[in-house]
């Protein structure tokens, strides 16, 4: 065993992979908010509401109808992504053609709301919910004890994020979508049906939340703050990423995530901020992000 | 990003009959400040609204021609948010003490306010020893529990049955710190020793890299400074990683009954946390809690807000007695002077430093089977007298008390 700065190897690869872990929740997160902004232009600050949504409703199946974590993993994007639907239908649509701070306003109001209603409700201090059975228990690495559900959260977020970003960038259902936000006057002109798509995207970036939300579950309190908490580390991400580039929120998700868990070994004091510190300097030297292509 | 739920005001008039005393602008008005959107709002909260205005009805203000108001405002546990809502309080709204305060960092900055301003300030919801230490006031009193009891109950005990090494894993601010420094303490005073510790930033999501470090440090127990769902996610982790599994213990330093009950039985069981007060130990804690719980989400009264409605109930008396309301240093000395005695705390003492005396108990987390329902949750495990339960007035370093 060979020690780095005063910290052994092998609790260096411990941290290294629960900075990963972590990672792929920032990753599933940041994916959605690039989606929704790329696509409609929207700064969607309901986004951790969105995510404390999907763990709820998680919640509330085991709770009222018996279904347990695999059926929700299904069920809650879809039901949360119908809110979304409905949300955009009501209320985003009227805004595409203002300017940003109006939808982030919107957004914003609209997560004081639903956190407000849940606390009201439910309380701060969360929920319980375990890790299905299938995935309890966990295998010693040698390094470190890697719990099984921790091991199938980044498998599972890296083939949705991966999936997502084939499904945008390298499919005909995707360069319809980019084209629309180009020329949305121009695609209409071929036949195709611009608003829906569009209030479609915003649904699916809404259950990429509520997806996250429902991984989230298991291992975090299920509370109505625990979006607050995350939101504002993830637009930094975003931010960093470069708004609206789907490889480079999930690139940056993962890259902040291992930042992170270093941070935690060596300063951990200043594990909340160094994001922020990094997002400062990417903004000094590439205004538009890592991977932005820059207005 | 929380609301910006400010004077959240809860105005409670209760009767108003023509006074004889000399009250500051014919009102005695209450500001109850806590956390009421975040963490800490389960345990404290509107809860201790609820609580206040119990006090204040049991006291029967009304009937004594004694006009009370009580008011809400959240502070988000920021002490500049804090510190904010209290000098609107006083100044302009008038305000003439203030209750609860949870999160350390900002009692401590409520602290100073209302001893420049010669108000009230009776502290259940905050748990740093500081308060009735080296930064005590002749206007504050620490009512329910505080770091140093904590410490000493939980730690001793630990110790005791041989948890001898320690890891901490801290809160980083006021709170974490205090009840780090007055746990080592315990803990090297019974023999056992500390072998290391992280600070990790207040509100936390993730711990496992913080329970990593832990276990790498192979200490027997991993005592947690830090309370709400800081704690809550840091038991639930532990549990997850197969710390507790491979022999390594938890000590959750400061939990309350909302914790346990967040967590669910099957994760929580076996803890061993000091409170100052269940509402399960005897008739009068069972009749409070069956009144107040449906004022609240069904939630059960913690300590907190038990020490809410004694500390309300003190007050008044001592009010009540001087007939005036204006002077806080005289309030709290009447406070200080008279021995407390109420439903919920019994008969007490406030001492010199401003630490109010009571029994702590130290309580074990009940398991699944042993409970019979929700709010179920606790077994006592001992009770701490209450000539032990605090630190001896000597030794806090209190500049009113005399030596």
């Amino acid at each position: 065993m060979f020690e780095i700065f005063g910290i052994s190897s092998q609790a260096l690869f411990g941290q290294l992979l629960i900075g990963l872990i972590n990672g792929s929740f920032y990753a599933l997160l940041s994916l959605g908010l690039a989606v929704i902004f790329g696509m409609l232009n929207i700064i969607n600050f309901t986004h951790g509401a969105q995510y404390m949504l999907g763990a709820f409703t998680a919640f509330f199946l085991l709770q009222y109808a018996g279904l347990g974590y695999w059926w929700a993993i299904v069920i809650a994007p879809v039901i949360v992504g119908i809110t979304g639907i409905i949300v955009e239908r009501l209320f985003l649509q009227w805004l595409y053609k203002l300017d940003h701070l109006y939808g982030l306003l919107l957004t914003f109001g609209l997560a004081l709301i639903f956190e407000g209603t849940f606390r009201n409700f439910f309380g701060s201090s969360g929920l319980p919910y375990s890790v299905p059975p299938e995935l309890q228990g966990g295998q010693n690495l040698g390094f470190m004890f890697l719990p099984n559900y921790r091991a199938w959260v980044v498998v599972f977020s890296l083939a949705v994020c991966l999936t997502t970003w084939f499904v945008i960038e390298r499919t005909k259902l995707g360069s319809y979508l980019r084209a629309a936000t180009e020329n949305p006057t121009l695609v209409r002109a071929f036949g195709i049906n611009v608003p829906r798509m569009i209030t479609l995207t915003y649904g699916f970036g809404v259950a990429l939340a509520a997806l996250a939300g429902v991984m989230a579950a298991p291992i975090y309190n299920v509370s109505p703050q625990m979006g607050a908490n995350l939101i504002i580390v993830v637009f930094a991400v975003v931010v960093i990423g470069g708004m609206g580039s789907i490889m480079g929120a999930i690139v940056t998700g993962f890259g902040l995530g291992i930042i992170e868990g270093l941070t935690k070994v060596f300063f951990p004091e200043a594990s909340n901020t160094v994001i922020f510190i990094i997002m400062a300097i990417v903004l000094l030297i590439r205004p538009a992000g890592l991977f932005g292509r820059g207005a | 990003m929380k609301g910006m739920i400010s004077l959240a005001a809860l105005a409670v008039a209760i009767g108003c009959s023509p006074a004889q005393a000399q009250y500051s602008d014919g009102t005695i008005k209450i500001g109850v400040m806590n956390d009421m959107s975040g963490t800490y709002s389960d345990l404290s909260g509107q809860g201790s609204v609820v609580a206040a205005r119990m006090a204040v009805e049991d006291f029967g203000a009304a009937a004594k021609g004694m006009k009370v108001e009580i008011v809400g405002a959240d502070h988000q546990n920021k002490p500049d948010v804090g510190s904010n809502v209290v000098r609107t309080w006083i100044d302009v709204d008038k305000v003439d003490v203030i209750v609860d305060v949870p999160t350390s960092s900002v009692a401590l900055a409520v602290n100073e306010i209302v001893r420049d301003k010669n108000k009230v300030f009776l502290v259940s919801g905050a748990a740093a020893s500081d308060l009735t230490g080296a930064k005590c006031t002749p206007n504050t009193i620490h009512w329910t529990y505080d770091t140093w009891a904590l410490a000493n109950g939980t730690g001793k005990a630990i110790v005791k049955t041989g948890g001898d090494t320690w890891f901490f894993l801290t809160a980083d601010y006021a709170f974490g710190h205090a009840l780090e420094r007055d746990t080592a303490a315990v803990v090297e005073k019974n023999g056992g020793k500390v072998v290391g510790k992280v600070r990790h930033p207040f509100p936390g999501t993730d711990f496992s890299s913080f329970l990593l470090q832990a276990q790498a440090s192979k200490a027997k127990i991993i005592g947690l400074a830090n309370a709400g769902s800081d704690t809550i996610n840091s038991i639930k982790q532990a549990s997850e990683f197969g710390i507790t599994q491979s022999g390594q213990n938890l000590a959750a330093l400061l939990a309350f009954i909302t914790d346990v009950h967040a967590l669910g039985l099957k994760t929580a069981q076996g803890l061993i946390m000091t409170e100052a007060w269940y509402w399960d130990l005897n008739d009068a804690n069972r009749e409070f809690a069956k009144k107040f719980a449906p004022q609240f989400k069904g939630v059960h009264p913690t300590m907190v807000h038990a020490g809410v409605y004694s500390a309300v109930t003190h007050y008044l008396k001592a009010v009540e007695a001087l007939k005036s309301d204006a002077d806080g240093k005289a309030i709290v000395a009447k406070m200080k002077e008279t021995p407390t005695d109420d439903k919920l705390f019994g008969k007490g003492t406030v001492r010199a430093d401003g630490r109010k005396i009571h029994p702590m108990y130290l309580f074990e987390v009940k398991k699944p089977a042993e409970s019979k329902g929700p709010w179920d949750y606790y077994k006592v495990r001992a009770t701490i007298p209450a000539d032990e339960a605090f630190r001896p007035l000597a030794e806090g370093g209190c500049p009113l008390v005399k030596s």
